[in-house]
């Protein structure tokens, strides 16, 4: 067996350590193989952590939060150049490495990008980051020239100084800003200011992505690089018992057959096809355990004791529901389930490893280069200072990336064979099995309506499973988990749009030894269907107009009720032209966001005309990115709604590829009009919020349609005829 | 041993020839821009041309492919990134994490080959690619867009085709 021995200085260029991992992709981009020194051969002048400026005026701007289709670097650089003044056409961007991240004392702050927080967790410093460089640029011109800063301006990337009307360009005093001491106070623009912010600029990864270079986790090529494929025991929590490797170790390409971790094999070979068929020949005993006695049916049972069982979670809670049913003119109950479902990235999880006993890297599509860092450290057994992590284009994340599973495999893996880089990628059936779905929840929502048909009281009493429980309970609150209540919550970025009497928002938390993870939206996805389904019942319960009941509810919430108000009018709610028509409305992740759909049910199939959105995310910073979220939202929630479903017989998932975990096609994507409408003053996210709006409208246009409530998903497995 | 003719290139692969036509194109051929996302034809990330028409290469067996047809991938839809398809996906800004893209923009260019003014009913009957980040819309509004661009440049190819002739005859 040839191996090639990589050492730390190939793979890390010099000073320039920060820009590795996009010195990684460019290299392979181009060349498709190993040739980092051809692009670093000299040091970019960095003015401060995030802007690196050219002698020819290229300005590349840091980004620490990772890609994923949802545009954030792009979002995140044109915060930077608005406060930077830089030419918006010489932008260029760069990951910083985590291990960089780590050695500069976390400079560049969080890489964790999940809950849409990419924008609305750096604004400040990020924007700090490009006023600081500015002026320490202006200064740098304004010191050769020897007049006062004052009397020098900065605009696309041109200095000028009034008084004389010389002019320098940031490229030309780089080198001289980058030692001068960073400010010590900025002060950011007026968004009255903004030229850039707000303008719906095109991204800046588009171009690789529509020939092929773009180079994802799963296209990494690395000299003598191996390949492996994985199974591991379909029983979450199982462990390997044995396997008879004798028959896939004499199969074509085939370098070894290892055990990883205590529950899982993987056969390394020369190209990934090979390993995958040798992997394929092997018989392999699980120690499968006693969750092998877990099903569907068994998860149903225990979520349904829930739904009236005793608990102290309680994440809302407003005047006495007791006191409201015992006065109530009527009360009113309907149960809500929501299932488990797989992010489904297109892109299966993968990671490429090189370890040697003092030194372990790692190539990996993360949302977390942090704790992707941690997890090679910890399977690498090595401190994290001799571990670094390269972040590779992500083939999606929705959550799923977040997780260092794959990582820690991967480094294990690697570390059976020292020196050796080993490309580890899942199969979709491995991705569908091993997923950290979302959570499974039920839901009995109990209404007290007085004389006037006005809501009173309402209980939302929430069984089902806790993430944090499972991924971080560190982060729990008294055992209790705060996410569950995701648009419930009394205040915050996750707060409940509507005024009640009496509320009592609680969870009986019923937790499985199937993985749940944070997904795309997560909690607000079930929450607002049952939160927005129950209103609409209520309304129809009560025979008023749903628009109307939702106005007598929001009077407190003009922000919730504006986006509402704008999708009503826009669609033309009221209407009567053949179309059926559904309200919903949501402040999730610091935004407000509503849909009105328009449907028609023929013969028991539906068809989804159109869907009208507004988003009021406070500021906009690049509204033509918002819309593409939002669209992707629409089809992330209404696939999940129409087909997301996985269920679970003798302890694993069953749904093993996209034939039995289906995905919504351009057929049955309806038409989705965005009205993206900031109102100013606050930071929300736009990845996330509108999912939690997708079903609700629809499945309460289904019921305009036919009178039939739909409470259980997926769509599929309903009958609306 | 097989001979491929893919993007202009003949290639000689040593490989078992049950080997799937994408595996051989990313591993042996080295063009990683054909995705791997389902392997069993579902989702269509791994679609390549083959003599000018869509073909899911997870399923496809390299021994099927005879080396007189013509492979194309991404990398070799258009010399400088400016098929009508990839002009149209430039301007609307369509893709998102992209990595679904290359089979998305292989099987709208296979479409637009086959029906160069494709209607949206088309669309949704040829168009089965999976994208979980949910570029769609600007998929359907790109395809419309690159049969505007094709269309246009079919003409101005017409225009100066007649220009030359006007000249000859002058």
């Amino acid at each position: 067996m040839e191996t090639v021995k990589i050492s730390r200085r190939k793979f890390v260029i010099g000073s320039a350590a920060a820009g590795a991992g996009l010195s990684m992709g460019m290299a392979l981009t181009f060349a498709s193989k190993f040739a980092l020194a051809d692009h670093h051969e000299e040091m970019k002048p960095e003015v401060n952590a995030w802007v690196v400026i050219d002698p020819d005026d290229t300005v590349t701007i840091r980004i620490a939060r990772s890609e994923m289709g949802q545009g954030t670097l792009t979002g995140l650089a044109q915060m930077v150049a608005e406060e930077l003044e830089c030419d918006w056409d010489k932008v260029t961007w760069e990951y910083p490495t985590p291990g960089e991240n780590l050695k500069r004392d976390r400079v560049w702050q969080s890489f964790a990008t999940g809950g849409s927080r990419g924008i609305r967790g750096s604004h400040q410093y990020v924007r700090e980051g490009g006023a600081a460089a500015r002026m320490m640029l202006v200064e740098a011109a304004a010191l050769e020239w020897g007049v006062p800063i004052s009397e020098c301006s900065a605009a696309a990337s041109v200095i000028t100084h009034a008084g004389s009307g010389k002019t320098t360009t940031f490229g030309k005093v780089a080198s001289a800003a980058a030692k001068l001491s960073p400010p010590v106070e900025v002060t950011l623009k007026d968004p009255k200011d903004w030229k850039l912010i707000g303008q719906p600029v095109k991204r800046l990864d588009t171009l690789d992505k529509l020939t092929g270079k773009q180079v994802f986790g799963s296209d990494v090529v690395l000299p003598g690089m191996l390949n492996a494929s994985i199974k591991a025991c379909p029983v979450h929590g199982g462990k390997l018992k044995s396997f008879d490797a004798s028959k896939a170790e004499k199969m074509p390409g085939v370098k070894s057959v290892v055990a990883v971790e205590d529950n899982a094999v993987a056969v390394i070979a020369d190209t990934w096809w090979q390993a995958n068929t040798a992997l394929n020949s092997i018989d392999i005993a699980w120690d499968k355990g006693e969750s092998e006695k877990i099903s569907s049916a068994t998860i149903d049972k225990m979520l349904e004791e829930g739904l009236t069982a005793e608990t102290k979670f309680v994440g809302n809670k407003v005047g006495d529901v007791k006191e409201s049913y015992a006065k109530a003119a009527k009360t009113y109950t309907a149960d809500y389930s929501y299932p488990y479902q797989n992010h489904a990235t297109m892109e299966p999880m993968n990671a490429t490893a090189v370890w040697n006993k003092d030194r372990c890297e790692v190539w990996v599509p993360t949302q977390n280069g942090e704790s992707a860092l941690a997890a090679a450290a910890e399977a690498a057994g090595l401190p994290v200072e001799q571990c670094e992590v390269y972040k590779i284009s992500l083939g999606g994340g929705f959550g799923r990336r977040g997780q260092g599973d794959y990582v820690r495999q991967a480094v294990a893996i690697a570390k059976t064979m020292p020196g050796t880089p080993i490309k580890l990628l899942w199969t979709r059936e491995e991705d569908m099995l091993h997923g950290y779905y979302h959570p499974i929840t039920k839901a009995r929502m109990t209404a007290a309506l007085d004389d006037d048909g006005n809501l009173d009281g309402l209980h939302i009493r929430i069984s089902g499973q806790s993430i944090l429980a499972t991924l971080m309970a560190e982060r729990l609150g008294g055992n209790m988990d705060p996410v569950v209540f995701q648009a419930l919550a009394p205040d915050g970025d996750h707060s409940i749009s509507y005024t009640v009497p009496n509320l009592l928002v609680d969870h009986a938390m019923r937790n499985t030894h199937i993985t749940p993870g944070f997904w795309r939206g997560v909690n607000v996805n079930q929450n607002a269907i049952y939160m927005e389904c129950f209103l609409d019942e209520l309304a129809h319960e009560t025979g008023q107009d749903s628009l109307v009941f939702h106005r007598n509810l929001m009077k407190q919430h003009p922000e919730a009720l504006a986006v509402l108000e704008t999708v009503a009018k826009k669609s033309g709610w009221g209407k009567s032209d053949g179309l059926h028509r559904g309200l919903s409305v949501c402040k999730a992740f610091g935004s407000y966001v509503a849909a009105c759909a328009e449907v028609t049910v023929t013969d028991g199939k539906l068809k989804i005309h159109r869907i009208v959105a507004a988003t009021d995310p406070g500021y906009a910073v690049n509204p033509q990115q918002i819309e593409a979220q939002v669209f992707g939202s629409f089809a992330y929630g209404l696939s999940a709604m129409l087909y997301g479903e996985c269920t679970v017989k003798d302890g694993q998932i069953e749904q093993e590829n996209f034939h039995t975990y289906p995905s919504i096609k351009i057929a049955e994507m309806p038409h989705v009009d965005v009205t993206v409408m900031p109102s100013g003053g606050f930071w929300g996210g736009v990845g996330e919020p509108t999912i939690a709006v997708a079903a609700p409208a629809v499945l309460n246009a289904i019921f305009a349609a036919t009178g039939k409530r739909i409470r259980n998903l997926p769509l599929k497995d309903q009958d609306i005829s | 041993m097989v001979k491929l003719n893919i993007n202009g290139e003949i290639r000689n692969i040593e490989v078992d020839g049950t080997t799937p036509l994408l595996w051989v194109i990313r591993e042996q051929i080295g063009l990683t821009g054909t995705k791997y996302g389902c392997g069993i034809a579902q989702c269509g990330s791994c679609t390549v041309h083959i003599d000018g028409q869509a073909v899911r290469s997870c399923v496809y067996p390299v021994a099927a492919v005879t080396e007189t047809q013509k492979i194309t991938t991404i990398e070799g839809l258009s010399e400088d990134g400016d098929h009508p398809v990839q002009q149209a996906w430039a301007e609307l800004d369509t893709p998102q994490c992209g990595y679904c893209q290359p089979g998305m923009i292989m099987a709208s260019a296979a479409l637009l080959n086959n029906q160069p003014k494709p209607t949206d009913a088309d669309i949704d009957a040829q168009i089965t690619n999976i994208c979980r980040c949910g570029t769609f819309q600007r998929v359907r509004e790109g395809i419309h867009l690159a049969a505007d661009i094709g269309a246009a440049k079919i003409s101005a190819s017409y225009t100066n085709a007649s220009d030359t002739t006007a000249k000859a005859k002058g």
